[in-house]
């Protein structure tokens, strides 16, 4: 059944049909529509669980408290955004080392500072190597039916997931989307069967200390463990077309890039902008593809090079920059395709919430055909701007001293 | 002179753990032969822990009470260090460690989990030492005091960051000295203030049930123990644990200087519910301030040749006020 | 439900049992018993706390039964002896002394109600021959009887008890309670021969067969003194006096005004004999202050009490015209009493000198090597042998403090030396343990309780009658004080150091077993037994 709603509540409602026993979330902008659309079904009854709504003091608090209900074997969400998932840092990387399967929406946003509640992907990015699976969602569709995969990706691994929502362009956007059924999700996804648990009849102590004499050995198995998901990623995204009859998630999608020359790699959202280029450029017969990645951690490096080393270039385009790092979609193509003669483009856009215009992104993709791109390019930055305040302050720091 | 005899009248009274010629039925849980071991030997607490004896009487109590039915969660600190450092956990109930600071959020999650499991029965414990409960952790103690959710949680008071290597935590005494509050300057040690009394902030957010203890009597801290127990939705007890690295106490003293605190006014024990005190355990043998800090290397300076001796007389400034603010003393002997 | 869980993040509970943090110590808690003050003070060598351990259980019968391996006459001493044990008792410096008195009077008095016994060993076939029935005879001849050996008891009084009945007046030992008590040593074999007086030792026991004796034939001599009397005033010795008391056709004539010269315990109980007998004036006459009187106070007390005119720092100069002189003293810088040339006078019919007691050591005529002193006192060696093989000696009759409790003691341990020397072997007293002295205790724990008094009959009929003047503790109230008792230096199973454990290293091991220490975790913080209420544990250094 088709329906027009907020991606919010599409996203809301599908982790309603998954039955989640524990929600508990800070509101921050812009992930405040699922969680509202969340206490909402779970007052109203709507959640054929014991689901509790939890309202929290922090984001600290809300994974935390994801954590002690994982931990206690029940299924447990959480959402945040930007600022949030930074003060949840700790419990970020905590719930992963405790190998706890909880799934947790990011509403992607800026970090600051300056503070800027807009969309980019830099909040998730910056938790990219916390030992999270991180999936990324096109559309609204898409973003449901991930919620749903998400949990059993999670549950199957006890490996906790992202799933990466861009902010106000998906959260806030009406969109048609195919409702799932109680059915079709019950059929798809079991009952959560935790490898562990607090219990009184099979005592144990969960999160210990572990010293030099063990932690490398912890250490490689999580990252053992992490890579080994890949695989599993791929086949619960078949798994779901199934029965869904329709596609989402799994590792990556090809858009005209099975033999393009140039491919146009990104994350999320844009690559619906990306899609309608490329339809442009087909009615020229420009050999020219997207190339969308879907699940960014763990990284399936290997599968893209050896769906795209055909290609003469690869044009990254990105919401986030990190210093030191630049792009850093674009740093793991970099390094995935350090053994080919394919040419890696990094393009910066949309930060804070810029958009992201055809015409700018089109002006970028010409020039990176034509070889012309510098290694690291922004769409639509006043780069004149940039080198009269680098003048000007460098004028007062030489004062200074 | 009293002719009356005391029912069940023994040399010991309650003053000792148990005694040979008291029912069972009056006797502490940690006197008996069966107690619950919930924190077992073997582990690498220093010689004469106060908080690996304050937590193993605490949860056995509870345990007893609630027939072996509880899920504890530990704040980051001494008592999950020197409990759980692979491979060898000196648990025997089931436990969960996560943060420094979100022991009370993650009970949260156990206690919210285990009604969703339909399991209501089972007692959810939050514990953890001065630094997570009085500092890091204070946000998530206070969201899970306001939300009243059904956890007791224990704090363990040893009255500084010992587990890094006693640096000066919330809960610090003043003139105290610690790593971070050094001996010098003209008020050698931690500073004067007004101090964060959690229990009163607990009882501020008007909770269940607020009460303090000591390891120094038993018998008090199971009764608290077991009030809590009788009652749901949040609570909170906060326990005197001295820790002689930290203190520069000698192990042996551990009881002795929990019993000083008690005695000098500087640790009033006493309960609230619903936000009111309640009762106070009244000093027994009042003692001057100094029997207590004397004994202990972190006061040393207070006792020097040309200290000032505003330091000391502050220190018992603040138990004169403890004494009369919670009544701490027969009428008789004020 | 089967779980896999993660590796090293997740452990199985207890798992630390592996690790033997023992090997932490430098030094090592251990338990011991130490010797009460109470123990160390009773001259019969009672183990008081034990029995009182016993009474707090109600485990009476037990209680009687520890008494009777020291001392067989529980009732008797519940009611005479002048309890050194309660002066050492560690309580009193918290409050007052355990009432352990009346404790071991409830007990005795049990045993006669009940008629509880004492089993005794198989016949060795030896014979001794005990020489007086008063306390040092009866115990020594107790103690010998239950080690199997055949006793006879001979005296030369018509009764039983020696002073106990001769010199002990029945307000404080009713002699039914006497008499009942040796009557439980008569059953279990023992033989009293009264009325016969030994004047040859060496002859008695040759004819009688006698493998040993013993001797405790007392000081029943008064000691006299010259003072000038006119023969208007009547002088008797004190112990005639209260040994004629018990004799109906002796019953002594004193008038109406009585003095009796001296301030010793039996100075004591002449006045209060005297009071009780109907005189109008009793007048002590002491020739030191109070403070110096060898009397006990508590009983001083009681007989100023009854009335009796107390004259301290006074020597009887003359007696004339039945009026005494009284010579008026005061104590020089060593606390001896010198005249100060100033005099005063009272009236007296009759003059009791309570001046000391000697022993008659008459019946030696016909022994070789034994060393008497010239008040007739004999020496003993360690083992209360005197200078004649087999002969031992105990009670008045040897250097010692003369109290019934003394000589009960006395009358144990010569047992014991006989019966190694019947058997010919060697005994040895087992080591002392170490005392639980007052700084070893941990007094907080103890509960602040006064004592339980005796009730005390009315000043009329202690003044008209020779009614017993201490009452019974009942049942309930014997327990309760019984229960105040600190145990001192012997586990009483508090259960602190099981509980204050950290490591929970103590075992504890069962009510009425005590506890153990489990070395492989004890980290030695010494808490156990900094908290042990009364002394019983002790850190010693760990031999590394």
């Amino acid at each position: 059944m088709l329906k027009q709603v907020e991606g919010s509540i599409g996203v809301a409602e599908a982790i309603g049909l998954c039955r989640p026993d524990l929600v508990c979330a800070y509101p921050i902008t812009p992930q405040t529509h699922i969680v509202e659309g969340l206490a909402d079904m779970v007052r109203k009854g709507k959640i054929k669980s014991n689901c509790q709504y939890i309202n929290v003091e922090s984001e600290f608090a809300a994974l935390s408290v994801c954590i002690g209900s994982s931990a206690t074997g029940v299924r447990s969400y959480t959402a945040t955004s930007s600022q949030g998932l930074l003060f949840m840092a700790e419990a970020v990387y905590n719930a992963a080392g405790m190998r706890l399967p909880i799934v947790m929406t990011i509403g992607n946003r800026a970090i600051g500072g300056p503070i800027n509640i807009w969309n980019d992907q830099s909040d998730s990015m910056s938790m990219r190597d916390a030992g999270w699976i991180q999936i990324h969602a096109e559309t609204n569709q898409e973003a449901g039916d991930l919620h749903i995969q998400a949990f059993k990706i999670a549950e199957q691994l006890s490996i906790p997931v992202m799933v990466c929502v861009d902010g106000f362009l998906l959260t806030h956007a009406y969109e048609q989307i195919e409702s799932s059924t109680q059915e079709q999700v019950d059929e798809f996804l079991p009952p959560f069967k935790p490898m562990q648990a607090l219990d009184c009849d099979n005592p144990m102590s969960m999160g210990a200390m572990v010293g030099p004499e063990a932690f490398m050995e912890v250490r490689a198995l999580n990252i053992a463990h992490f890579d080994n998901a890949i695989e599993p990623i791929q086949k619960i995204s078949e798994e779901f077309e199934k029965i869904f009859g329709r596609k989402a998630g799994g590792l990556y999608e090809h858009y005209n890039s099975e033999d393009a020359d140039t491919v146009v790699v990104s994350l999320g959202s844009v690559n619906g902008t990306v899609k309608d280029i490329i339809d442009e450029y087909k009615k020229d017969n420009v050999s020219i593809g997207s190339f969308k990645i879907g699940c960014y951690r763990p990284f399936p490096g290997k599968q893209i090079v050896e769906q795209l080393k055909h290609a003469k270039r690869i044009i990254v385009v990105e919401k986030d920059i990190f210093a030191g790092v630049g792009g850093c979609l674009a740093n793991d193509m970099t390094v995935a395709f350090k053994d080919t003669d394919v040419k890696i483009y990094s393009v910066i856009g949309g930060l804070g919430g810029r958009p992201i215009f055809k015409k700018s992104l089109i002006k970028i993709l010409d020039r990176g055909m034509k070889d012309e791109l510098e290694d690291l390019s922004f769409i639509d930055l006043d780069q004149s701007l940039v080198e009269r305040e680098i003048t000007r302050e460098d004028l007062f720091m030489t004062k200074a001293v | 002179m009293s002719t009356e005899l005391k029912p069940g009248f023994c040399q010991t009274g309650d003053l000792t753990a148990g005694n040979r010629l008291q029912s069972i039925d009056v006797v502490s849980v940690q006197s008996q032969e069966d107690r619950a071991n919930s924190l077992t030997s073997g582990h690498r607490a220093c010689q004469g822990c106060g908080e690996a004896l304050g937590a193993r009487m605490a949860i056995d109590k509870v345990m007893e009470l609630s027939k072996n039915k509880v899920h504890v969660v530990n704040a980051t600190g001494c008592l999950e260090v020197f409990t759980t450092p692979f491979p060898e956990t000196s648990w025997n109930v089931p436990w969960l460690h996560s943060l420094f600071g979100n022991a009370p959020a993650v009970a949260t999650g156990v206690q919210a989990a285990l009604k969703a499991k339909g399991m209501e029965d089972v007692t959810v414990i939050a514990q953890g030492g001065d630094g997570s409960t009085v500092d890091i952790g204070f946000g998530c103690l206070s969201g899970m005091f306001e939300r009243n959710d059904d956890v007791l949680y224990i704090c363990y008071d040893n009255e500084a960051y010992m587990n890094t290597g006693v640096q000066r935590s919330g809960a610090t005494p003043p003139t105290a000295r610690t790593a971070t509050t050094p001996l010098s300057g003209p008020h050698p040690g931690n500073n004067f203030g007004q101090g964060k009394n959690v229990p009163k902030i607990a009882m501020a957010h008007g909770i269940g049930y607020v009460a303090t203890a000591t390891i120094a009597n038993v018998r008090d801290l199971e009764a608290k123990v077991a009030k809590a127990m009788s009652m749901k939705g949040a609570r909170y007890l906060h326990i005197h644990v001295p820790c002689p690295l930290g203190w520069g106490s000698l192990p042996k003293d551990t009881i002795k200087l929990a019993r000083l605190a008690v005695e000098s006014g500087l640790y009033p024990l006493f309960e609230g519910e619903h936000g009111v005190i309640t009762g106070v355990t009244k000093i027994r043998k009042k003692v001057p301030v100094d029997e207590y800090l004397k004994l202990q290397r972190r006061f040393t300076h207070l006792f020097k040749k040309g200290a000032d001796t505003d330091d000391l007389a502050g220190v018992q400034a603040i138990a004169d006020a403890h004494i009369k603010y919670y009544g701490l003393l027969d009428d008789g002997d004020k | 439900m089967a779980l896999t869980l993660p590796y090293a993040i997740t452990l199985e509970v207890g798992s630390s049992l592996e690790n033997k943090t023992g090997d932490w110590r430098t030094e090592r808690p251990i338990y011991l018993d130490r010797l009460p003050p109470c123990n160390i003070e009773c001259p019969a060598g009672e183990n008081i706390q034990a029995w009182l351990g016993l009474s707090q259980e109600g485990k009476y019968q037990e209680a009687w039964e520890e008494i009777l391996h020291n001392n067989p006459l529980p009732a008797v001493h519940g009611r005479v002896c002048y309890h050194p044990c309660e002066d050492g008792c560690n309580r009193k410096q918290m409050e007052n002394p355990v009432s352990i008195h009346a404790i071991e009077r409830f007990l005795g008095d049990e045993a006669l109600k009940n008629n509880w016994t004492i089993p005794k060993a198989a016949d060795t076939g030896k014979s001794v021959l005990v020489v007086g029935a008063g306390p040092g005879g009866i115990s020594a001849a107790y103690h010998l009887c239950k080690m199997g050996h055949k006793v006879t008891v001979v005296d030369s009084k018509p009764a039983v008890g020696g002073m106990l009945r001769y010199g002990i007046p029945s307000y404080r030992l009713p002699r039914d309670v006497l008499d009942s008590e040796v009557a439980h040593i008569e059953k279990m074999g023992v033989t009293f021969k009264f009325n016969t007086r030994i004047d040859n030792l060496a002859a008695s026991i040759k004819d009688g067969g006698y493998d040993a004796a013993f001797l405790a034939i007392g000081a029943h001599v008064g000691r006299s003194v010259e003072i000038p009397n006119d023969g208007s005033v009547k002088i008797i010795e004190a112990v005639k006096f209260l040994s004629d008391m018990e004799t109906e056709d002796k019953k002594p004539e004193l008038g109406k005004k009585v003095a009796v010269y001296g301030g010793g315990n039996t100075a004591i109980d002449c006045v209060r004999t005297a009071v009780r007998l109907g005189a109008d004036s009793v007048n002590l006459i002491y020739r030191r202050d109070r403070k110096n009187m060898p009397a006990h106070d508590f009983e001083v007390v009681e007989a100023l009490e009854e009335n009796v005119n107390l004259n301290e720092l006074r020597t009887i100069k003359e007696m004339k015209d039945g009026k005494l002189t009284l010579d008026i003293m005061e104590l020089n810088a060593e606390g001896w009493p010198e005249s100060t040339g100033k005099t005063e006078t009272i009236e007296a019919d009759t003059v009791l000198y309570a001046l000391g007691q000697l022993v008659d050591a008459s019946l030696f005529n016909d022994c070789t090597g034994i060393d008497v002193e010239k008040d007739g006192v004999t020496n003993v060696n360690d083992q209360f042998m005197t200078g004649m093989d087999g002969v031992f000696a105990g009670g008045d009759m040897i250097p010692s403090a003369r109290t019934v409790t003394t000589a009960v003691g006395h009358g144990k341990k010569a047992a014991r030396y006989i019966n190694a020397y019947l058997k010919g072997e060697a005994y040895t007293p087992a080591e002392k343990h170490e005392t639980a002295s007052f700084d070893k205790l941990n007094t907080w724990y103890y509960e602040d309780e006064d004592m339980r008094e005796q009730p005390v009959l009315d000043l009329k009929k202690r003044t008209t009658t020779f009614e017993e003047v201490l009452g019974d503790l009942d049942e309930a109230t014997a327990k309760y004080e019984a229960t105040r008792c600190m145990s001192c230096g012997n586990c009483f199973e508090c259960d602190n150091c099981y509980t204050v454990c950290p490591d929970n290293a103590i075992i504890k091991l069962g009510r009425g077993n005590r506890f153990e220490i489990n070395y492989d975790y004890c980290k030695g913080c010494g808490m156990c037994v900094e908290e042990c209420p009364c002394g019983s544990m002790l850190m010693e250094p760990e031999e590394l």
